[in-house]
């Protein structure tokens, strides 16, 4: 239960960080802001990366596995494309 | 590597996302943003591969490799015109992970490991899996939307509001199973099944026009499943990381919504556009009738000769002819020759929030030049051409005029107001929302009949001889 309550405590001030960070964010940068956020929703990866190597059973590791692949698909995907994006954004300036 | 160092890494990766999203409000600190949110990402990866209760690392370098190169080509293959289906299906990836590592915690927290089982971890699984499936079947739709795969019409059959209620029954139900009796996996792999039906059925009724909300929805789910996934490991991180993408999707979405003044109810199951080319036909004939003037290159290279200052507005028409190349040549040409040229851009121009101005990037067009909605309407009074390339629905008048259209109250960037505005457009057809727009009669308005690239291009020409 105390466990709970510390996560929800962070779940909640991490919503209220990220309304405050991302509102600033001008409409020229709404793409970018996407693809990047997305990159980071693929975080999963960890626990992906726990699931694949922590090999208590055969079904968990081929799970893990398959969620490190779609996760690393999403993480650097997102980055490498969110990079491709802004470089046509600060070329001229 | 102790647990608390391996929190304190995973401190120090949160606080990169934050900054790195924090860079992103600006175009000049924004790459460095990126690199930082992606070094964040590097730290939490290393680290997580430090911990010592991982003993088998074959299946996760092939993961990784794999998910690499497969990230990798897209990221570098994609044309910016098919952007938006890419961010769709990287939101699709994410979700399906989510779904993977919320069942496997479940399989080993039910079966293998001591942990005990929690209610947090039953129904952060339940909504882990809920959420991802939602996310992962509705964002391949999406996708298949966006590529034309199937239709980018709203899809509506009869009854779809009782087959979605009691979908979404079945789903809490099955959840619910998951959050009380863990011990059966098969409810968690019904839920997720079931989740995706739901996903897809939620998604098939949106037309193209609202395809912004949607992948900003979506990204939101993403970030929310993997916040779920959080709970599911008691991993803080996973919390923090899933959260900020959570809230930057539902701001997007917000901000869409708005431009378009609908709520998110109405986007969702309005089916806006899907019955719209009945009454649209005849009134077309009504609001269109000898009052439609068209214009070709050379006279409209005329007007431009002794235009002072032009605004460009772009819509979808621009980016489905390539022709974002062209308009900056047509831009760089008059600015030459002392013309003031701006670009007036609408929120929900393009397929997902920003992309036009993405699209108008890659052409080399400074950013100081794209205007934003709000910066753009004051300035159209003072304009004396303003160009029209593909857009529809985002400069209709009936916005402000007819309160009982499908697009009332829509904000609009007020192209009629300027002295002359020339139009390129293939035919008279209708926008995503199907209704005649009256600035195409207007007494001010030249219609330019042509693809966008073509007419830019036979312009171009024009005003060079």
């Amino acid at each position: 239960m105390e466990l709970l309550v510390f996560s929800l405590t962070i779940f909640v001030l991490a919503l209220f960080v990220g309304f405050e960070v991302i509102t600033k964010v001008p409409p020229t940068l709404h793409t970018p802001l996407m693809s990047g956020s997305n990159a980071i929703s693929g975080i999963t990866l960890v626990g992906a990366i726990l699931s694949a190597g922590l090999q208590y059973s055969t079904l968990t590791s081929v799970l893990g596995v398959l969620a490190v692949a779609l996760a690393t698909i999403n993480v650097v995907g997102g980055f490498l494309v969110t990079h491709r994006i802004l470089g046509m954004f600060r070329r001229k300036s | 590597m102790s647990t608390s160092l391996i929190n304190l890494a995973y401190l120090v990766a949160s606080a990169l996302f934050i900054l790195g999203l924090k860079g992103l409000s600006h175009p000049r600190t924004a790459v460095r943003g990126n690199l930082l949110g992606a070094t964040g990402m590097l730290i939490a990866v290393v680290v997580t591969l430090l911990n010592q209760e991982i003993i088998g690392f074959g299946g996760i370098l092939v993961g990784l490799a794999l998910g690499s190169l497969v990230g990798a080509v897209l990221a570098v293959r994609i044309p910016m015109t098919a952007m938006p289906q890419l961010v769709a299906v990287l939101n699709g990836f994410g979700g399906g992970a989510s779904i993977l590592v919320a069942g496997a915690a479940l399989v080993e927290a039910v079966g293998l490991t001591e942990r005990e089982v929690t209610y947090q971890l039953t129904i952060a699984t339940a909504v882990s899996g809920l959420i991802g499936a939602v996310t992962l079947s509705g964002s391949f739709i999406a996708f298949a939307k966006l590529q034309e795969l199937i239709s980018g019409n709203p899809i509506l059959f009869p009854g779809r509001h009782v087959v979605n209620a009691l979908l979404l029954i079945a789903t809490l139900g099955l959840a619910a199973m998951v959050a009380v009796q863990p011990d059966q996996p098969l409810a968690y792999w019904g839920l997720v099944l079931v989740a995706s039906a739901l996903g897809v059925l939620a998604v098939i009724p949106i037309g193209g026009a609202d395809m912004p909300v949607v992948i900003a929805l979506l990204n939101s789910y993403s970030g929310l499943a993997a916040c779920a996934t959080g709970f599911v490991l008691n991993n803080t991180m996973l919390i923090i990381a899933g959260s900020l993408v959570g809230a930057s999707g539902l701001i997007l979405t917000r901000i869409m919504c708005d431009a378009m003044n609908r709520s998110l109810t109405n986007v969702l199951f309005g089916g806006v556009g899907a019955v719209a080319s009945q009454p649209g036909g005849g009134k077309g004939d009504e609001v269109y009738a000898g009052r439609v003037k068209s214009a070709g290159p050379e006279e409209i290279a005329m007007i431009l000769e002794i235009a002072q200052r032009v605004m460009i507005v772009p819509g979808y028409g621009l980016a489905v002819s390539q022709a974002q190349h062209s308009v900056r040549d047509l831009a760089n040409l008059l600015e030459s020759r002392g013309v003031r040229v701006d670009f007036a851009i609408h929120p929900v121009a393009g397929r997902m929030p920003g992309h036009m101005n993405v699209l108008l990037a890659e052409a080399d067009i400074p950013y100081e030049k794209l205007l934003t909605m709000e910066e753009a309407n004051p300035q159209f009074e003072q304009t004396d051409v303003a160009i029209v390339i593909g857009a529809n629905d985002v400069v209709n008048p009936d916005a402000r005029t007819d309160p009982t259209g499908p697009i009332a109250g829509m904000p609009i960037l007020d192209v009629d107001k300027a002295r002359t505005v020339i139009v390129i457009k293939r035919s008279l057809s209708p926008g995503f929302a199907g209704i005649p727009n009256p600035l195409f009669a207007a007494d001010n308005t030249l219609m330019y009949f042509a693809d966008g690239k073509k007419a830019l291009v036979d312009l171009i020409t024009a005003l060079q001889s």
